[in-house]
């Protein structure tokens, strides 16, 4: 059998779901990124579990991620999905602003993403709609941030025996 | 019957018209953990039991978190070396390892031979010791002592080598980016020719008492099972999804470090079982030999780190005599060495499953963020789900054998 190579992945989705539906597509060591639009990924998950060639079955991780400067797509789902039958690994990204954090739930479809999209909200304050037990899973339950968030510095802000331009940090 | 006794009935509030009579739904509640000798971690299971039978499971888990993705954002890259460690601390190595090559990938590094084949060795040998260790304390779960005896000295063992090779033995912080610290020495050769000779007659004494043990067989067999389709669904990966028919290993789907010049068989179970995990790292055991035996045989000649001045600590003598070696000595240990700036995902086969990075760099000296793929964490949501029906007894073993890690499990 031939590899699936990305380009066919790409004419794939824009075909189901329009030209503009993905966007920001770019390869990093040979693995495809591709962002789209948060309503677009549970549609789109189906129709990659699917489909009898791509077959992207495996939802290896699925990682929150926040941008500050980037107005209105403050924070993001990284989505990492992996055919094992075609060995091909996909990233599929979406973003939210940071008042409306929505995104749709996983977990109809993959089991595993319970706890992925729980630890997301825990650490990022992503909702995720529909989800059957959006909790915090790691941090404790009366926290009342999102401590992966850029805005909370790791080191006392106050502090000023270390300087950053000094330590390089 | 007066009010008071009515109160403490657990029978209160159950519709006892029901057909079976009223304590068909006396139910109880269990609290397994957080610090029970069984769960070999600390994490917590609320069960609900009917009698000795299981009918829910509810886990908590982070009881050991320690925020290791935060920090990460504020360390330079070397530095997130000792995180990694204390994730699978089973297997630091392997965690050690995953993290320089993702690293490398992103600064992209190339790594001689030499270095690749010890970090093999390495990365075997922490397989073994894990392997070891989830499996000799799935027999004592079981009420076999003695097995565990047999095969723990072998791990004891294995952490001398690791203690030649980086000096620790737990916590290892092992290699560096472009390679290792320093080569094989005489001393750790000679360990692993000892461990290659001793290791399979100790295999041999463990599974001649425990693998066709009846008592033991009974205790596992159909035991915590899961069907492939589910295990894939949960995000299993490592020996507990080859246990349930998927012979999916990184090693090799994706081989890294040279794991593509290895040969090398990867068992697979049919029926997800306990016993079926036991059979499988059994076998992997021997395998991880087979890949030491071959890497040995054949390891190559050369330099045992990569010309890469920028991230490479020169030599300590360098320091002292030589002026660039200084400037790199010390812009290393600052941590004042930009990274490229990009997006890169790397896995390796941890111990119980595929360990991955997720890693986004800004152009910064730290990363921007840092993702770690746990298998543990992902693969334990299914712990319900296998010990729905079984026996309390039936659930300590079930997740004996799933090796759940509370570093990782928790970062």
């Amino acid at each position: 059998m031939e590899k699936l190579n990305n380009q066919q992945i790409i004419e794939a989705l824009q075909k189901t779901f329009g030209e503009d539906a993905v966007y920001g597509i770019g390869e990093s060591h040979g693995i495809l990124q591709l962002t789209t639009h948060a309503d677009n990924i549970v549609p789109m998950m189906h129709f990659l579990y699917a489909d009898p060639v791509l077959k992207f079955q495996f939802l290896t991780d699925l990682a929150g991620i926040h941008f500050p400067e980037a107005k209105g797509q403050e924070l993001g789902v990284v989505y990492h999905l992996h055919s094992l039958e075609n060995n091909v690994r996909l990233w599929i990204k979406a973003y939210a602003p940071v008042e409306a954090p929505n995104f749709p739930t996983l977990t109809g479809l993959y089991a595993a993403a319970n706890w992925m999209e729980r630890e997301a909200f825990d650490f990022y304050g992503i909702i995720f709609e529909g989800h059957p037990n959006l909790i915090r899973i790691l941090n404790v339950d009366d926290m009342d941030y999102h401590p992966m968030r850029k805005e909370y510095p790791l080191e006392d802000a106050t502090r000023n025996d270390k300087i950053d331009e000094m330590f390089g940090r | 019957m007066s009010e008071i006794a009515l109160v403490n009935s657990p029978n209160v509030g159950l519709d006892k018209t029901q057909k079976g009579g009223p304590y068909v739904n006396d139910l109880s509640t269990l609290n397994l953990g957080p610090t029970h000798p069984a769960t070999h971690g600390i994490f917590q299971n609320i069960l609900t039991m009917d009698g000795e039978t299981i009918v829910d499971a509810e886990q908590t888990v982070g009881y050991i978190h320690r925020a290791f993705e935060k920090i990460a954002e504020r360390r330079p890259f070397y530095q997130i070396t000792t995180l990694t460690d204390r994730m699978n601390y089973c297997s630091s190595p392997i965690n050690n390892m995953g993290w320089h090559l993702t690293v490398e990938k992103l600064l992209g590094i190339e790594v001689p031979k030499r270095a690749q084949y010890i970090r093999v060795i390495m990365m075997e040998l922490a397989r073994l010791a894990d392997h070891i260790v989830c499996n000799s304390i799935l027999a004592v779960d079981t009420g076999a002592l003695t097995g565990f005896l047999y095969v723990y000295q072998w791990r004891e063992h294995i952490y001398e080598i690791y203690e030649e090779l980086c000096g620790a033995r737990l916590t290892t912080n092992m290699g560096r980016f472009g390679g290792m610290e320093r080569d094989l020495s005489k001393v750790a050769i000679e360990k692993i020719h000892v461990l290659l000779a001793g290791l399979p007659k100790g295999l041999k004494e463990f599974e001649g008492l425990v693998m066709r043990n009846r008592i033991f067989m009974d205790r596992t067999q159909n035991v915590g099972a899961i069907s492939a389709e589910r295990a894939l669904n949960y995000g299993f990966t490592g020996p507990n999804l080859r246990a349930a028919g998927v012979d999916y290993d990184v090693r090799s789907l994706n081989p890294y470090s040279s794991y593509e010049d290895f040969e090398f068989d990867v068992p697979v179970g049919t029926k997800g079982d306990t016993y079926d995990r036991f059979l499988v790292r059994e076998e992997e055991m021997w395998q991880s030999l087979r890949i030491i035996q071959q890497a040995m045989d054949n390891l190559p000649e050369g330099p045992y780190h990569a010309d890469a001045p920028h991230y490479y600590l020169p030599p300590k003598e360098e320091v002292y005599k030589n002026m660039e070696a200084l400037i790199y000595h010390f812009k290393i240990v600052m941590g004042e060495i930009d990274a490229p700036v990009g997006e890169v995902y790397q896995s390796v086969e941890g111990g119980n499953g595929e360990l991955g990075f997720y890693l986004v760099s800004d152009g910064g000296r730290t990363p921007y963020r840092l993702k770690f793929r746990r298998p543990g964490f992902i693969y334990y949501q299914a712990f319900p789900e296998m010990v729905k029906g079984s026996s309390l007894s039936d659930a300590i073993v079930t997740m004996s054998s799933m090796n759940v890690i509370a570093g990782e499990l928790d970062t």
